[in-house]
């Protein structure tokens, strides 16, 4: 039996401890928000906050959580920088298909987070390990800004 | 029977159950749309459109799929607005699986691709709004006593403005469902568009920001299990020997499937399914095709080349391509994956007469059909629930998939979610083919006086809609090269159908006309080139007949600051195209290091397609259109070696990222013309405006894609 903690709530899981984070939330706790798209942490799909730590779950065994904090995409919003996230993504509409856009969110308000007005280089720095094939990376460059902005 | 599971709550709506409505619909199956005329259905008949029941509400039956393009904003738009209904008062529900009422007035399927959504419906989902609206002002005043004419409507109401009275929608429906349907409904002028023509915020978009929207991938049916497969590396290629004992001890492992041409494993996790499918020792008797490679397939397309064609064109060009002035050119594009966010994914479960599929499908009928096929039922006997799509761009007009997962499926009791690998995805999916294009071109007094260009590549309609393809024309394959924006004074363009051996062959956002447009483009700068012209000068002295593409060119020329200085080994490159019933023109500008490598510093663009309905979702779609084409020209390529493909994840098929993303400005015209299609003309203005960038930087045409840097270092061109 292996015990996390997920948007602030205790979860039990009967599970192979050497299983992914990101297979646990979606397979076994149905929450799936947070995407499957490479396996390999080469696309950013599967973010997700480990204490507060943009983290590619694909490649973290559930094993290795230990108690430290998993934020989803179903919980950022709880966050500030999370809301203001969202918040922007929506008055710019970045959002196309939509599929990589919870990893998207959880980079960025990772980002925000740590850094109140990041630049471009910054911007590019956080945000290059999420692919968008939609390729809507120019609104998320501006989305940050304007998260930033309303901060 | 099939339907829809749609994220949001308000599409859900409340049932049927409202009451008595007022239902119509019209037929898509007349040889001319734009004459059809809706007529009033039976109460929750299968082929109406819209439904207004006594909630005011207008319930729009979608045909065609969401998959980021923004489709289902634009089309309730349309009904909205000849309905005089605020956006929120459209709700939707997706059409059921059905090629009678719901086939897409282009292609005659239910399907959603080619950007003909917006082209396909403009007229009718607007009459079906018109019509509706006629029948509730007919119905008001014939309660008030009062000439329909006095009556005008607002935001879901009739009002009569010479008594001050007023009725909602809702409490009209009823009676409207008795009056007669206008002949001729009368559309709005565009003057009078309240929506049309302004940027609205999304209907699918906020249940996207929260992970609350279910794409198909996120299907789980109550006790689902979840598989992964690996299908045969060479096309065609058999299982010939398992060995599943380490596999098989595995935790979580609950099966293991060994089919002819592929293997699955079924496990409590997709996890357990994926590790376990690895440590499986599959040998495989890969047959004929592991003799094919890049090399073989290059060969026979440049060997197609020498054969005869189809003609689309010929207004005499042959005859004068001969002589002084004539230059040729090759042009060449490779095999390239789709690479959707969301792998390809297919959850199934078989019980005995009945097969529920859940999936994110760009052609739903031909999904129902395909798993008809193989569980051995009718499609009446097939449920598929579709679902808000994760990345179409052509991968999802094929069916393979849902194939496969009912293949698998029959022999797993319960649900099974069947998931690819990315190295699935890209390794055995079906691909965007090879092209080449041959040109030919006679300059007289700077004029090129005649144009010949001869298209290679496969007959994709005619293989995926037979009857839309005459055993000569593919109109895909010559989109763009039958039709330029240039008026040649003679022309002659040819089509050789080119199947590539070993790959199968799929749509790709932008279709023919990336090929088409790449090969125009860069041989009209090369053809200017050789008349010493600058490429803005020489394309617009041969516009004539579309003044609508010379608008586009000036406008981004304009924008682009065309002309204004450049560091050396840095240029401007156009693309010009009249494509999908739009015209665009985007100016790349570029800097090459020495030692070749390609930085493409901004992209800017003007078009024009028609009445642009929702503009802000024109710009989406042109800015990612953009993003998906510069993925090709900077990185797309997909390499077989003994019949295998040598990519496998993002790591070595790469696509666009933040730090390589350009600057992009995109222009819209607005005009009252016709709308015409957008989700593909920006990926095809990509590889023609950064070819001709380059060009004008560095002297080089790259005459194949993906740019090949070695071809730029500086010390190779002198
Ligand atoms: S799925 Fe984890 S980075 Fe791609
Ligand atoms: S919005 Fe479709 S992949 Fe990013």
């Amino acid at each position: 039996m292996i015990s996390i903690q997920v948007n602030g709530e205790q979860r039990d899981v009967e599970i192979d401890g050497d299983t992914p984070l990101l297979w646990v939330l979606r397979d076994v706790l149905a929450m799936t928000g947070t995407k499957f798209g490479c396996g390999i942490a080469q696309c950013g799909a599967c973010t997700v906050h480990i204490d507060g730590v943009p983290t590619r779950s694909c490649r973290l065994p559930v094993s290795q959580v230990g108690d430290r904090a998993v934020t989803t995409i179903e919980g950022v919003g709880a966050t500030s920088a999370g809301r203001r996230i969202q918040k922007a993504w929506l008055d710019l509409e970045v959002i196309q298909c939509g599929y990589c856009q919870s990893g998207q969110i959880m980079a960025a308000s990772a980002l925000l987070a740590t850094n109140p007005s990041p630049d471009d280089a910054d911007i590019d720095a956080a945000m290059s390990g999420n692919i968008c094939r939609c390729g809507t990376y120019v609104r998320i460059r501006e989305g940050i800004k304007q998260a930033a902005r309303h901060g | 029977m099939a339907e829809s599971v749609l994220s949001r709550r308000h599409f859900l709506g409340s049932g049927v159950a409202v009451g008595a409505a007022l239902v119509l619909g019209v037929d898509l199956k007349t040889a001319d749309i734009a004459a059809a005329t809706p007529t009033v259905r039976a109460a929750f008949a299968p082929d109406a459109f819209i439904r207004i029941a006594s909630d005011g509400k207008a319930r729009l039956i979608m045909p065609q799929t969401e998959m980021g393009q923004g489709i289902y904003t634009a089309l309730s738009m349309l009904i909205a607005e000849e309905l005089d209904l605020p956006l929120d008062g459209v709700t939707l529900e997706a059409a059921p699986a059905n090629d009678k009422l719901y086939g897409n007035p282009i292609f005659q399927v239910q399907a959603t691709g080619g950007s003909t959504s917006m082209r396909g419906y403009w007229l009718p989902l607007r009459k079906v709004g018109a019509s509706a609206r006629a029948m509730l002002v007919a119905a008001a005043a014939r309660r008030w006593r009062v000439a329909p004419e006095s009556c005008r409507t607002e935001a879901g109401a009739v009002i009569h403005d010479a008594s001050g009275r007023t009725l909602g929608y809702g409490m009209l429906a009823a009676s409207a469902m008795l009056e007669k349907p206008p002949a001729e409904p009368k559309l709005k002028e565009p003057a009078d568009f309240r929506l049309i023509g302004r940027s609205h915020h999304r209907l699918d978009t906020p249940d996207k920001a929260n992970g609350v929207v279910q794409y198909g991938i996120d299907a789980m049916p109550p006790g689902v299990r979840f598989a992964s497969l690996a299908c045969s590396p060479v096309l065609g290629g058999r299982v010939a020997r398992v060995d599943e004992l380490q596999a098989k001890s595995l935790p979580g492992v609950k099966q293991i499937v060994v089919l002819e041409d592929m293997v699955a494993v079924v496990g409590d996790t997709s996890w357990a399914a994926m590790r376990a499918l690895a440590a499986l020792d599959i040998i495989w008797n890969d047959g004929p095709l592991a003799a094919v490679s890049t090399e073989t397939i290059r060969a026979d397309l440049h060997a197609a080349a020498n054969t005869e064609g189809h003609v689309a064109v010929d207004t005499g060009a042959r005859a004068k391509l001969s002589g002084d002035g004539v230059i040729s050119a090759a042009y060449e594009l490779p095999l390239l994956a789709h690479a959707p966010m969301e792998p390809m994914n297919c959850t199934v479960h078989l019980t005995p007469g009945h097969c529920e599929v859940w999936v994110g499908t760009q052609a739903i009928t031909m999904a129902q059909r395909a798993a008809a096929e193989e569980a051995g039922l009718t499609p009446e006997q097939v449920t598929v629930h579709n679902h808000l799509i994760g990345g179409g761009f052509g991968r999802r007009l094929e069916v393979d998939g849902v194939r496969k997962a009912v293949r698998i499926a029959r022999h797993v009791d319960g649900p099974v979610k069947v998931i690819w690998s990315r190295e699935e995805d890209i390794g055995k999916a079906p691909y965007r083919s090879v092209y080449g294009a041959w040109l030919e071109a006679k300059l007289d007094n700077g004029k090129p006086v005649a144009w010949s260009h001869k298209v290679v590549g496969p007959a994709v309609i005619g293989r995926w809609l037979p009857p839309a393809y005459d055993g000569k024309i593919d109109i895909d394959a010559v989109d763009g090269a039958a039709e330029t924006p240039y008026d040649f004074p003679a022309s002659y363009v040819e089509w050789v159908r080119h199947e590539p051996r070993g790959v199968n062959t799929a749509f790709w956002r932008g279709v023919g006309p990336n090929m088409n447009v790449f090969a125009t483009e860069s041989f009209i700068d090369r053809v200017a080139h050789e008349a010493g012209a600058d490429p803005l000068a020489f394309r617009r002295s041969i516009i004539g007949k579309l003044p609508r593409a010379r608008a586009v060119l000036d406008l981004a020329a304009t924008k682009a600051g065309w002309g204004d200085p450049l560091p050396t080994r840095s240029g401007r490159g156009i693309s010009l195209q009249y494509a999908f019933g739009s015209f665009l023109c985007t100016i790349a500008e570029v800097s090459v290091a020495d030692d070749g490598a390609v930085t493409v510093t901004r992209l800017t663009t003007a078009v024009d397609c028609g009445t642009p309905v929702n503009p802000d979702g024109i710009v989406s779609q042109i800015q990612g259109g953009m993003i998906f084409g510069l993925s090709a020209a900077l990185h797309g390529e997909i390499t077989l070696v003994g019949g295998r493909t040598q990519q496998s994840n993002f790591h070595d098929y790469r696509v666009v990222r933040m730090d390589e993303t350009p600057r992009i400005d995109v222009h819209v015209v607005t005009n009252a013309e016709a709308p015409g299609g957008i989700g593909e003309p920006g990926t095809v203005s990509v590889q023609g405006a950064v070819a001709n960038a380059i060009y004008a930087a560095t002297g080089v045409q790259l005459t194949r894609m993906p740019i090949d840097t070695a071809l730029l270092a500086k010390d190779r061109r002198a």
